[in-house]
Parts: C-alpha cells; structure tokens; sequence
C-alpha cells in the first residue's frame, strides 16, 4: 500500500486537470448530441459511435488536403448530419427498429470511416504545420475554445427547440400519437433529431482529432456510453441543484459539465495507475450505477417488502383478536 | 360536410384473427350537426372515427370531408380538417411540454412548422382567455407542464386544442370514459359550449346512452360494422333510455 501511495503523486494529478477538462469539454459537446436523441426524441441512437470517428476523419483528412480546419471542422459537422439522415431513414422509412438502425449505420461507418482516412486505420496531422481550430499544445486556449463552442451549440439548440419546427420535435419524442393527430410528420422530425444529433457528435470528433493530433477509426467507440454517462451525471447535478426544476439551457450546459466530470474521473482513475485496458469497464460501471440510483430510489419509496414488513402489526393484531375469540373467522 | 360512402375494412384479413370491423358503411353529416354514436364492443364505433382520421387505410369506399376527397391521404395531412379528443386523457396532450406550449402545438395543427418562435406573445393572452374560459384556474398555470394535470382538465385542454384552430369535423372517440362521473358532466358541458361556440360539424362516440340522448342533434347506433339505427329531430329528441336499451336488445 505505502509502495503504491509512494508512486502516486498529487501534483502529477493537478498537473492533469486541465487538460482533462479541455478534452471533457469535447465529450461534454458530444453528450450533448446524444441528449438530443436519448432526452428529446426519447431514442437510443448508437450510429454515434460511427459519426464521431467519421467526424474526426473529415476534419483530419480535409485539412491535410489543404482545406482551412474551420471549414473542415464545420464539414465534419455536415458528414455527421449525413450519416444521421442515413439512420433515419432506415428507422422512418423502412421501419427497422430505432436501435437497429443506429447498429447497422454505425457499422456501416467503420469501413466508410476507413475509406475517408485512405484505407488507414489513423491519420495524424502535425498541430506544427496546420492551424488547427483546437489542440493540446495549448491546453487553456482549448479550455477557452471548448466553452466557447459548448456555448455556441448550447445556443443555437436552445433556440432550435424554442421554434414552431423544434417544438413539434419535441411533441413528436413526447407523444408521437399526439403530434401526429396535430398534423405534424413524425417521421420527418425523427429523420431531423438524429440529423441534428449526429452532426454536433460528428462536430466533437472533429474538435477531437485536432485536439489529440490524429483521427483513428476506433477513437468513437463507446461514444455513446460515454454520452450517457456525462448525460445521467449532469442531470442528477442539475436536479441537486434545481430542486424546482429550470430551463432548457442550464440542463444543457450540465450535461456538458457531466462530460467534464465524467472525463475528470477517467483521470483519477488513470492516475491510480488502473490499467487503461480497464477503463470502458470502468465506465459502464459507473453508467450502470447512474441509471440503477433513481430506479433503486423510486424502488425504496414504493417497495412491496416495506409494505409487507409496515403490515406485520396489523396482521398480528388479526391473529390476537382470533385468540380471543372476538372476531369468527 | 363529410360524405363516409361505402367504407369497409378488415383486420387481419386471410388470417384466424380476421374480423370485418366496417361493412359496407355509409354516412352523410350536414355542416354543424352533432352527431352521437353509441354500440357494443366491437361494434365499429372507434373504428368509423379511426378511418376518417385516417389511422389506416381502408379497403373500400371513400370518405370526403368539406368537398375534397381524404381517402388517400395519411392521418398527419388529414389533421388540417380534423380536430380529435381521445378517449385515454395522456393521448391528447404532450405530458412535458407546458400548457401554453401544447396549445401553441395545437394552434398550428396542419400548418408548415417553420423556425419561427414557437409561442408568441399574442397567443399567450389568447391562450389565456380561453383557458379562462374553461372555469378551471388553468389561465393562472400556463407553464405549469401537463403531466401535472389530472385526468379531467387534460381532457378539457385537449378539448380546447382541438378547437383552436378550427376544424371542419371535431371527433370525440369516448372522451369521458375514463372520467369520474362529476368530471365527465363537467367536461361534456365544455364539450358542449365549445362545439356551440365554434358551430362545429361534431361526432362523438359515447358508451352512456343517456349522454347520447341529452347531446347533440342526431345518434346513430352501430352493430357488427353497420350502421342500424339513425335518428335525428324531434324523434331523437323524444328517445328514452329504455327505447334505447330495447333496441339493443332487439339487435342482439
């Protein structure tokens, strides 16, 4: 024990901070994506494990081509809204299964993803020779970047989902049978969430392959739990927070916040010289545990064996009175 | 107003499960009648309303609605003409979205949803005086989220958003079933004044006869996916619960 707190060293720690908050930030936009499907359309859509690889691909290969990294970047945005119309299509249009269809796009994607990068499995873009939008060279300007993009999208979804076309995709995740007695397409707005979805992860994988310096065709796997994860911690935040509730923005930006926790731990844990190779344990884990605490809590408030142990003394009181010869049976 | 001619349907045709709901079912309602429409269990009631809302296709006939034919349209582009209330009260209404948000939800029923803003300021104090209308105190909670309202002022709110862009035919399949008996009274009687209000060509399914007889202009009766009674004026006007329940039973 004393030879491994020996070999723990806490500015080593301290030291990690930053940087693990510059890349939670881009999880946290990531999370944000998946908020979109999971929270508003009520869909667990696993095509973003495909579309962040995708976004980092188009980003990384486009700017070693010689196009400028923002335009790249917001490229890598439009890919992912491709790949998410392409699942879509496939729930809305030919009626597989939500689910399904993320699983068949996202498989879809890996050999697509490996096309875009030249049939390598990486690509790695020197931040030396290219003006990346963000990067780890810099760690406090990518911290500054990172809110600066969080804020953009958080703004710009605030107002999507605030308009007569959000709104109706938020009736439409609601009550689907609703929105559509009131006229509205729900295919079509199912078809636009994961558009809308898939294009913000797609955004973040972008930012990611610049931050770390490559794209690499398995740096999306277990975005989604990920998401989830900064998701679930995020909301359980906000509601400690807000006990009466609060508007569409704040919970947007905890769940960004959730992805910065969410990668803040990933680095205690690293740091307590876990094994990497263990970390997605690790994560699904703590995502497990997330997602058990309100099921567990509303379970506590309403369980048949507290009713059962609350009824004992009135059964007892039952079998006194036949004892006594009061009550016939 | 709406021409139903000649409309039948089969569930689960070619299979042990093939039930002919329609049969060859024709119906004509005049501009402003309130129609009611009571029947046994599988009679076909719910499934006259579903096929001119347009749930499904139907097999034959055709259902023209104010002139224009809407057999071949699917239920969202149908819902321009048809406002509906449904029987379960969490159908109707979007249980996380605010009161206000719903009813702005409702205001563009069958309009294009465009990115402009989905609530404005004039529809908030339209919103509000209408709901002030409906005696309920909802005018005072227009954030409040309608998961948080109870079965009956759901119910009256769907109610008013069915009517708030007026449609050409209102459908209330059994919207008071699943009520306490003073809310039900209490949502008929809105039923009642916003079909006055707005003169609105009305069907309404019910399962108590007496409501059937005290509403509306006109009842028919339904009996294994045809229409068997129709009846309307002073005829209907002059129908008991007992005559009622004798014809039922002269059917059966």
């Amino acid at each position: 024990m004393n030879m491994l707190l020996a070999g723990l060293s806490f500015v080593n720690l301290i030291g990690r901070v930053p940087g693990g908050i510059s890349q939670g930030l881009i999880w946290g936009i990531m999370a944000l994506g998946v908020f979109i499907t999971f929270r508003v359309l009520d869909i667990a859509d696993l095509s973003v494990d495909g579309s962040f690889a995708t976004g980092g691909a188009v980003a990384v290969m486009l700017s070693l081509a010689g196009v400028p990294t923002w335009v790249a970047t917001i490229c890598a945005l439009l890919a992912g809204i491709i790949a998410g119309i392409i699942t879509g299509l496939l729930h809305a249009k030919l009626g597989i299964p939500a689910i399904l269809a993320g699983i068949l796009t996202q498989f879809a994607l890996y050999s697509i993803n490996l096309r875009i990068m030249g049939m390598a499995a990486n690509q790695s873009i020197n931040p030396a020779m290219y003006k990346l939008v963000i990067s780890m060279r810099n760690i406090p300007i990518a911290i500054l970047e990172g809110v600066i993009f969080a804020a953009i999208i958080i703004a710009i979804l605030y107002w999507y989902f605030g308009t007569e076309q959000g709104s109706a995709l938020r009736a439409t995740g609601n009550n689907g049978e609703m929105s559509t007695a009131l006229g509205i397409n729900t295919s079509n707005m199912k078809i636009i969430g994961l558009a809308i979805s898939n294009g913000v992860v797609a955004f973040a994988g972008g930012l990611m392959a610049q931050y770390q310096g490559f794209s690499d065709v398995n740096m999306g796997r277990g975005a989604i739990v990920i998401g989830l994860a900064a998701i679930i911690i995020g909301e359980i935040l906000c509601d400690a927070i807000f006990k009466k509730g609060c508007t569409f923005w704040i919970r947007m930006a905890f769940v960004v916040l959730g992805g910065i926790i969410y990668y803040l731990v990933m680095i205690i844990v690293l740091w307590l010289k876990l094994d990497p190779n263990d970390l997605k344990l690790f994560t699904a884990l703590i995502v497990t545990i997330f997602l058990a605490v309100p099921y567990f809590r509303g379970k506590a408030k309403n369980s048949f064996s507290w009713a059962g142990k609350r009824s004992l003394p009135y059964v007892e009181a039952v079998k006194n009175s036949f004892k006594s010869g009061k009550e016939v049976q | 107003m709406l021409y139903v001619e000649h409309v039948s349907k089969t569930f689960n045709p070619g299979t042990i499960n093939e039930r002919k709901a329609l049969i060859d079912v024709s119906l004509h309602i005049k501009p402003g009648e309130f129609v009611t429409v009571i029947g046994g269990n599988g009679a076909g009631k719910s499934t006259i309303l579903n096929a001119i809302a347009g749930l499904w296709p139907i097999d034959d006939g055709a259902v023209i609605l104010d002139g224009e034919n809407i057999t071949g349209l699917p239920e969202y582009k149908r819902a321009p003409y048809i406002g509906r209330v449904f029987q379960d009260p969490m159908m109707g209404t979007a249980a996380s979205m605010q009161i206000e948000e719903n009813l702005a939800l409702a205001k563009r029923r069958g309009q294009k949803r465009t990115l402009k803003w989905g609530v404005t300021k004039a529809e908030k104090e339209e919103f509000r005086e209408k709901l002030a209308i409906l005696g309920l105190g909802l005018e005072d909670r227009m954030t409040t989220k309608v998961g948080l309202l109870s079965g009956g002022q759901r119910q009256a709110l769907t109610l008013l958003m069915a009517a708030l862009q007026k449609p050409k035919l209102l459908l209330l399949d059994e919207h008071t079933a699943a009520l306490d008996p003073a809310t039900a009274k209490k949502v008929l009687e809105i039923s009642d004044q916003i079909v006055a209000n707005n003169n609105l060509t009305t069907l309404m399914i019910t399962h108590n006869m007496q409501d059937a007889i005290n509403h509306g202009d006109r009842l028919i009766m339904m009996n294994e996916g045809t229409i068997c009674y129709d009846v309307c004026g002073e005829e209907k006007k002059s129908l008991t619960r007992q005559m009622l329940l004798e014809k039922f039973e002269n059917i059966l």
